[in-house]
């Protein structure tokens, strides 16, 4: 089961034959992933080898266009590998082809762009995964981006952050413990995005797979608190938490676009305690995420 | 990236939002040679001299004034403004260097209100505030009478609309007392649309007047201008390069955004070198949580080289006020030899003085810990981020 990803989910790659596209797609086909189709315009009727698992030759298509490759190929998900000024045409042309799913990992889009893309993408069928975000993996059936597939392992337990490189550091420490992931979603750092956390824990809510969650979230804007709203009123699954950026100095941009205290506001002690009154468990430090969940699970 | 007061005024001529008449000096003779050319332009005996810094509150902090003495006078009071450091509540206990001054016309003033546009990341829309409390800092309006500003937010399909301004303009009383209402009213319901196109064409992520002024002969006119671009433009906004003040930038994180890296400088002495934002803040925090203090934050991202790696390396390397150091690595995209390779290259160059801590994970790990053994370098290593943090903060301690 596991949410929005698994091994039947066919996927495009826009910017297939781009450096950070070609590299990605390579890994997602070689982790088993269905990669039936890339995009690159001008570039249509070109096709792109990689090996799979089993170290065997897979051809991929690729078209001029979104459309085209859903008609030719069948492809419900697109995961986007195009640079910062074009990625939001990129997410609009996926859209209009009526994708379920777009993943776009692209860090760098200028934020009126995504008020745009939010704009136009209101009220549709299909769901926006990032910016800036290393995407999603259901381990064992299908990798949707640039996290390293090996540290994972089939599971029970969902990991929604807006940070990469600390989702990465919650299944290590959670492989290590036995404790196996359904999905890992990364739903990115910039201050306009796709799916927030809301989005993503309902989801883990409702699947049958799914019996804990870690949620990592950071300094700037609210969307950890409205998490926390959400999951006081309505989860019925222990969720254990970890908020980075408590030493951070206020109105100071830490990396991500997004992760920034701006006239008070947006604190991680304030995302903390909005967390622990929801019944969250916040990990002391970002090596005990782990931990901390297995800490729940015992009670 | 933010710019002067006279470049965003300049940008506002440019979408025709109505500024006083000025001009931007670097000596004080050339104030003296302004301040003389405005007074025959205008008409007006007095003229101001502002500070250009970064900063708000320079009026607070002694970087504007009004000369009422004419040119002689605006040169002696930029004298005493060029050079100075500074200090507002925006700048921080060292505040800023004066190095740059604004002259402008001065204007008999009606009412001073407040017109600010920033991007509302929970709204995902522009959001348009106004006030009847300008001239004061919006953060304290915010906090103590939050219902004195009023916001509209800005469809991205159809912009600002008309009728939003005029809501705004009612709700401020704009035309009150002056001598046609009607037309005070058309000309902020203009200066609002106009400011609100400026930011979405120009790629702001914030845009500030305050003070919004209404003249007592009734004309809306921009005081001030705090303008901030939206960094992920810059692509597509080659004319930054030349509005850009390197002298009121850290030098430091100047030096590691033009290297592409993400820096922020910190008080502490424990340099940390880590790929992806969030292990980046997550790993100051448990530095914090074991005792020790951070010098900086320094993300190298996913897809940096060798040689990117060796300058960020280098830079913590260089900083005297480091003791200790805290490579901490997770890879995905970031592979654990190209880190490795990166640090040796920089050490070879400048050498270690200091204790070094390595954690590497992920991507390439055997590989990474190989050329980092094979180097000969003192490095302790470290299995996990907590048992880093514990390692390279003792050592600091012992040292």
């Amino acid at each position: 089961m596991a949410i929005l990803v698994d091994k039947n989910t066919k996927v495009l790659v826009q910017g297939i034959t781009g450096s950070a596209g070609s590299f990605h797609a390579k890994q997602c086909i070689a982790y088993g992933t269905q990669i039936v189709a890339g995009v690159t315009p001008n570039r249509g009727g070109e096709q792109f080898e990689a090996a799979g698992p089993d170290g065997k030759k897979v051809v991929v298509p690729v078209f001029d266009t979104v459309a085209d490759a859903v008609k030719q190929t069948g492809a419900n998900t697109s995961c986007i590998f195009v640079p910062p000024l074009g990625a939001a045409d990129s997410i609009l042309e996926a859209f209009d082809a009526e994708l379920a799913l777009v993943v776009c990992i692209t860090e760098g889009i200028p934020v009126m762009d995504m008020l745009r893309v939010r704009r136009v993408i209101e009220g549709r069928k299909g769901r926006l995964i990032g910016p800036n975000c290393p995407g999603i993996i259901t381990p064992g059936a299908c990798k949707i981006g640039i996290m390293p597939g090996h540290i994972h392992r089939i599971g029970k337990y969902g990991v929604v952050s807006k940070s990469g490189t600390l989702t990465y550091e919650a299944v290590g420490q959670l492989t290590a413990l036995g404790m196996g992931q359904s999905t890992c979603v990364g739903i990115g750092g910039d201050p306009v995005a796709g799916m927030d956390f809301v989005d993503v824990l309902k989801l883990f809510n409702d699947d049958p797979d799914t019996e804990g969650v870690i949620m990592i979230g950071e300094i700037g804007g609210n969307a950890e608190e409205r998490g926390a709203e959400y999951i006081a009123k309505h989860m019925k699954k222990p969720v254990a938490g970890f908020i980075a950026g408590t030493t951070a100095p206020p109105g100071k941009r830490m990396g991500h676009a997004g992760a920034i205290i701006s006239g008070g506001k947006g604190t991680a002690k304030d995302k903390i305690a909005a967390l622990e009154a929801a019944g969250v468990r916040v990990a002391p430090t970002p090596s005990d995420m782990g931990t901390t969940l297995r800490s729940l699970l015992e009670n | 990236m933010k710019i002067h007061e006279y470049q965003g005024k300049q940008l506002f001529q440019r979408y025709g939002i109505v500024t006083p008449k000025g001009y931007p000096c670097f000596t004080a003779a050339e104030v003296e040679i302004a301040a003389q050319k405005l007074i025959d332009e205008t008409k007006i005996p007095v003229v101001v001299v502002k500070a250009q810094i970064h900063a708000g509150g320079r009026g607070k902090g002694g970087g504007v004034k009004v000369v009422k003495g004419g040119a002689a006078e605006a040169k002696v009071v930029a004298s005493q403004i060029l050079g100075m450091q500074l200090i507002t509540h925006q700048t921080g206990p060292e505040g800023q260097k004066v190095q740059r001054l604004y002259v402008e016309q001065g204007l008999d003033i009606a009412r001073e209100l407040y017109l600010g546009l920033v991007v509302d990341r929970e709204e995902r829309r522009i959001a348009v505030m106004a006030s009847t409390e300008g001239g004061v800092e919006i953060e304290t309006v915010a906090e103590h009478t939050p219902e004195k500003i009023l916001t509209v937010h800005v469809d991205p399909v159809t912009g600002l609309s008309a009728y939003q301004a005029r809501d705004l303009a009612y709700a401020l009383e704009i035309g009150k007392g002056t001598p046609s209402p009607k037309e005070t009213i058309g000309a902020f319901v203009k200066l609002v649309q106009k400011l609100s196109e400026l930011f979405e064409k120009e790629d702001c992520s914030l845009c500030e007047i305050n003070p919004l002024v209404v003249t007592k002969d009734g004309k809306v006119v921009a005081l001030d201008a705090k303008i901030t671009f939206d960094d992920n433009a810059s692509g597509r906004h080659k004319e930054w390069i030349e509005q850009m003040d390197k002298a009121e930038e850290d030098p430091v994180e100047l030096e590691a955004k033009d290297a592409g890296l993400s820096y922020v400088s910190l008080d502490g002495d424990i340099g940390c070198l880590v790929n992806g934002a969030g292990l980046a803040m997550s790993t100051m925090d448990i530095i914090k949580h074991e005792g020790g203090a951070p010098a900086n934050f320094l993300d190298v991202g996913g897809g940096a080289t060798k040689d990117q790696v060796k300058k960020a390396f280098s830079m913590i390397l260089s900083s005297a006020k480091v003791k200790g150091i805290f490579v901490n690595i997770f890879g995905g995209i970031m592979k654990c030899d190209v880190i490795a390779e990166g640090v040796v290259a920089a050490t070879k160059e400048l050498g270690l003085k200091v204790p070094l801590v390595v954690r590497l994970e992920g991507t390439n790990v055997d590989l990474g810990k190989q050329i980092l053994k094979d180097s000969g370098l003192s490095i302790q290593a470290a299995d996990t981020m907590s048992d880093g943090a514990k390692k390279i903060v003792a050592a600091v301690r012992a040292a």
